[in-house]
């Protein structure tokens, strides 16, 4: 049976959306899965609204078409919900997960009523607190993966640190710190579910 | 052993060139095919390989020094984009002219006006004609697969072409999917060595390349190289079946696809072709009875496959990912035309889709198909061509 | 003496009876092809006023000027095609220049 997970990923360039959806083709990758990770190419602007894209699936994939009917659509900057239709397609049963210090009952009103799940994080204070650094991306990947499900939490932090291991095998405490944020996330993801 | 990895087109494309190590490349950096010799560069760098790496200031002079190097007897390879690729246009005709198998990775990019950096297939298809072999990847695995298979192919001796290997720019070069990578051995062992006939730095036997050729002996030579392209085409099946029995994966001049009962046939190239089989099945689902042609192999062109792939279809729509400004329509539409002409009673409507990076859905080729559906049901289509995906 | 191995090459060739685009195989092989033909006019060596000087040998466009021992000998009117700076450029007139039938 097909099991095909779509999510889109809103940001602005520079904030690492487009890595973001690397990093969780990555992981999905290393559970076995086929996968997509792709941006929408343009001229690259530091601060313009950016969209990045992950398929993730059981069987092959072979459409190659950016995403209209996203699962799951994750915002790496709040201040994208004013400017760029979010929820454009967002499927119903599936969920968005937004980059905020505030509650989800809160930034509903610029959702323009979407009827699905809806997550916050505060991924800013989190890599700050965390990492020292605001790289959202890091939070958002942990909070996309609780959001969608693709894969369990274990299954999850056990390829992140194998995957940082590799990549940061001179500098041990980036590999603690981002471990960190990743639990970190995955416990203060806010659900709101109607 | 089959290695599982995700990698990009341009990264499945680096790892080919690094397990072949040619023995010199020399380009020029354009979007999107800039990370090929990023790469290959610090491969030499770190000593992976032993590739000798000329950094040029243009493309002109990276065909012009890939021919060269060619033509000394190295095995050489280049990679460019667009307006890269046509800044070579005089030298693609010399080297094939020349006879030197050089490759060249093209990553499809629009030929600029007004200026775009997206993927269609209008700098490629403006090189049709050079004489060049061309053959098209519709994902990451073939970019890898098909590069390993065009150093063999040019090289064969009843060919002696160079060859460009074609993947969507930004769809496939730099989306990152699943692929399976052949052995450094495996591959190695696949492409041998460079070992021509003649090359220039034969110390035992001296020879001249590239002299002016007068009337009497030019059709001669130009009648040679059509000879040659035609030689290709069994060369390209031999390589493919050997290439088969090392991977497992299997090519040929096309790709059918639901094509044994269909009545209705897509003709199309690159990237969406992928996107085409999704749409296919929805179809089929729905009772439609819909096939694919996917052209891995353009030039030279699959003309007996074509026509026995489509013979006794009720339509066929051609799909262009470059506007050939020939009034007619664009080169595949007219390609495929010509090659059904006298032979099939098919109605052929040719659409013009996804320029300068117009995303390509499974609903567009849905569309296509519905188009000629409804051409089929008038009986013929119109003079001229049709576009897909434009605003109205 | 180089080999001629462009010596089959003809215009009366088929299209498979030649080189790969034309490439050419050996070297030296303009030695067989006789440009003096070409000639309407044509220098006279005068030995006994020549004193070697050897100004002509570089100048001559087709190295028709065989030099043995350092000294210059008759020209090579196989190749010779009358251009006549060898004439010009003799400071003791031992290379006189007519053209062919004066």
């Amino acid at each position: 049976m097909k099991k095909l997970t779509e999510i889109r990923w809103h940001g602005r360039g520079g904030q690492g959306a487009k890595t973001a959806s690397l990093l969780l083709a990555d992981v999905a990758f290393s559970t076995g899965l086929y996968i997509q990770g792709f941006p929408e190419y343009g001229p690259e602007r530091m601060g313009a609204p950016i969209t990045a894209y992950n398929r993730l699936c059981n069987e092959p994939l072979r459409v190659h078409s950016n995403i209209y009917y996203p699962d799951y659509v994750a915002v790496v900057d709040e201040t994208l919900l004013a400017s760029v239709d979010v929820t454009a397609g967002l499927k119903k049963e599936g969920a968005i997960v937004i980059n905020t210090a505030k509650n989800p009952e809160e930034v509903l009103p610029l959702l323009k009523g979407y009827e699905g799940k809806v997550y916050t994080i505060d991924a800013a204070k989190i890599s700050i607190a965390t990492i020292g650094k605001n790289i959202p991306n890091t939070p958002m990947l942990a909070a996309v993966v609780k959001a969608s499900g693709v894969m369990s939490e274990e299954e999850f932090l056990g390829n992140m640190e194998a995957s940082l291991r590799h990549k940061f095998a001179s500098k041990p405490e980036v590999i603690e710190s981002n471990m960190e944020a990743l639990r970190v996330s995955l416990k203060e993801v806010k659900l709101y579910e109607r | 052993m089959a290695i599982r990895e995700r990698l990009s087109g341009n990264e499945a494309v680096s790892i080919a060139i690094r397990q072949v190590n040619p023995d010199v490349m020399a380009a020029f950096p354009i979007t999107p095919s800039t990370e090929i010799p990023q790469f290959i560069s610090q491969y030499v760098a770190n000593g992976t390989i032993d590739t000798e790496f000329v950094a040029v200031e243009s493309e002109h002079s990276a065909m012009s020094a890939c021919m060269g190097s060619q033509a000394a007897g190295a095995r050489t390879v280049t990679a460019t984009s667009s307006c890269g690729l046509a800044l070579m246009w005089e030298m693609l005709y010399v080297v094939a002219s020349a006879r030197l198998p050089l490759t060249l990775c093209c990553i499809n990019r629009a030929l600029t006006g007004p200026i775009n950096i997206n993927n269609d297939h209008s700098d490629s298809m403006g090189a049709r004609d050079a004489g060049w072999i061309q053959i098209y990847a519709e994902n990451a695995q073939e970019a890898y697969d098909n590069y390993i298979q065009c150093v063999r192919i040019g090289e064969h001796k009843d060919v002696q072409l160079p060859v460009m290997a074609c993947q969507d720019g930004f769809i496939t070069s730099h989306a990152v999917e699943n692929i399976l990578l052949l052995e450094d051995a495996e591959v190695k062992a696949f492409v041998g060595e460079y070992e021509p006939e003649k090359y220039l730095l034969n110390e035992k036997e001296a020879v001249s390349m590239g002299p002016y050729d007068i009337a009497n002996y030019y059709m001669e030579h130009k009648y040679q190289q059509k000879v040659a392209l035609d030689n290709a085409k069994q060369v390209i099946y031999d390589v493919a079946a050997e290439f088969e029995k090392m991977s497992g994966r299997k090519y040929g001049m096309i790709e059918e696809y639901m094509m044994e009962d269909a009545e209705y046939a897509m003709v199309i190239i690159g990237s969406s072709a992928g996107t085409a089989k999704d749409a296919v099945d929805k179809m089929r689902a729905e009772g439609k009875k819909v096939g694919l042609v996917k052209v891995r192999v353009y030039r030279p062109f699959p003309e007996e496959e074509m026509v026995k792939a489509l013979s006794g279809m009720k339509g066929v729509v051609v799909m262009d990912k470059a506007e050939g400004y020939s009034a007619l329509g664009g080169p595949l539409g007219a390609d495929v035309k010509a090659a059904l002409f006298g032979r099939t009673n098919a109605v052929v409507l040719n659409i013009v889709y996804g320029l300068g990076g117009r995303d390509v859905r499974v609903e567009s080729i849905e569309e296509a198909y519905g188009r000629l559906f409804a051409a089929v049901e008038a009986g013929g289509v119109p003079f001229g061509y049709d576009y897909l995906g434009l605003r109205k | 003496m180089k080999d001629n191995l462009m010596k089959h090459i003809n215009e009366q060739n088929a299209w498979h009876e030649l080189t790969p685009g034309g490439m050419i195989y050996g070297s030296g092989n303009s030695e067989h092809f006789n440009t003096g033909e070409w000639r309407v006019a044509i220098p006279t060596f005068i030995e006994d006023k020549c004193k070697q000087c050897l100004l002509c040998v570089p100048v001559c466009p087709d190295s028709s000027i065989p030099v043995v021992d350092s000294k210059r000998l008759d020209f090579d009117f196989e190749h010779c095609k009358g251009c006549g700076i060898c004439y010009k450029v003799c400071p003791f007139d031992a290379i006189t220049f007519k053209k062919i039938g004066e």
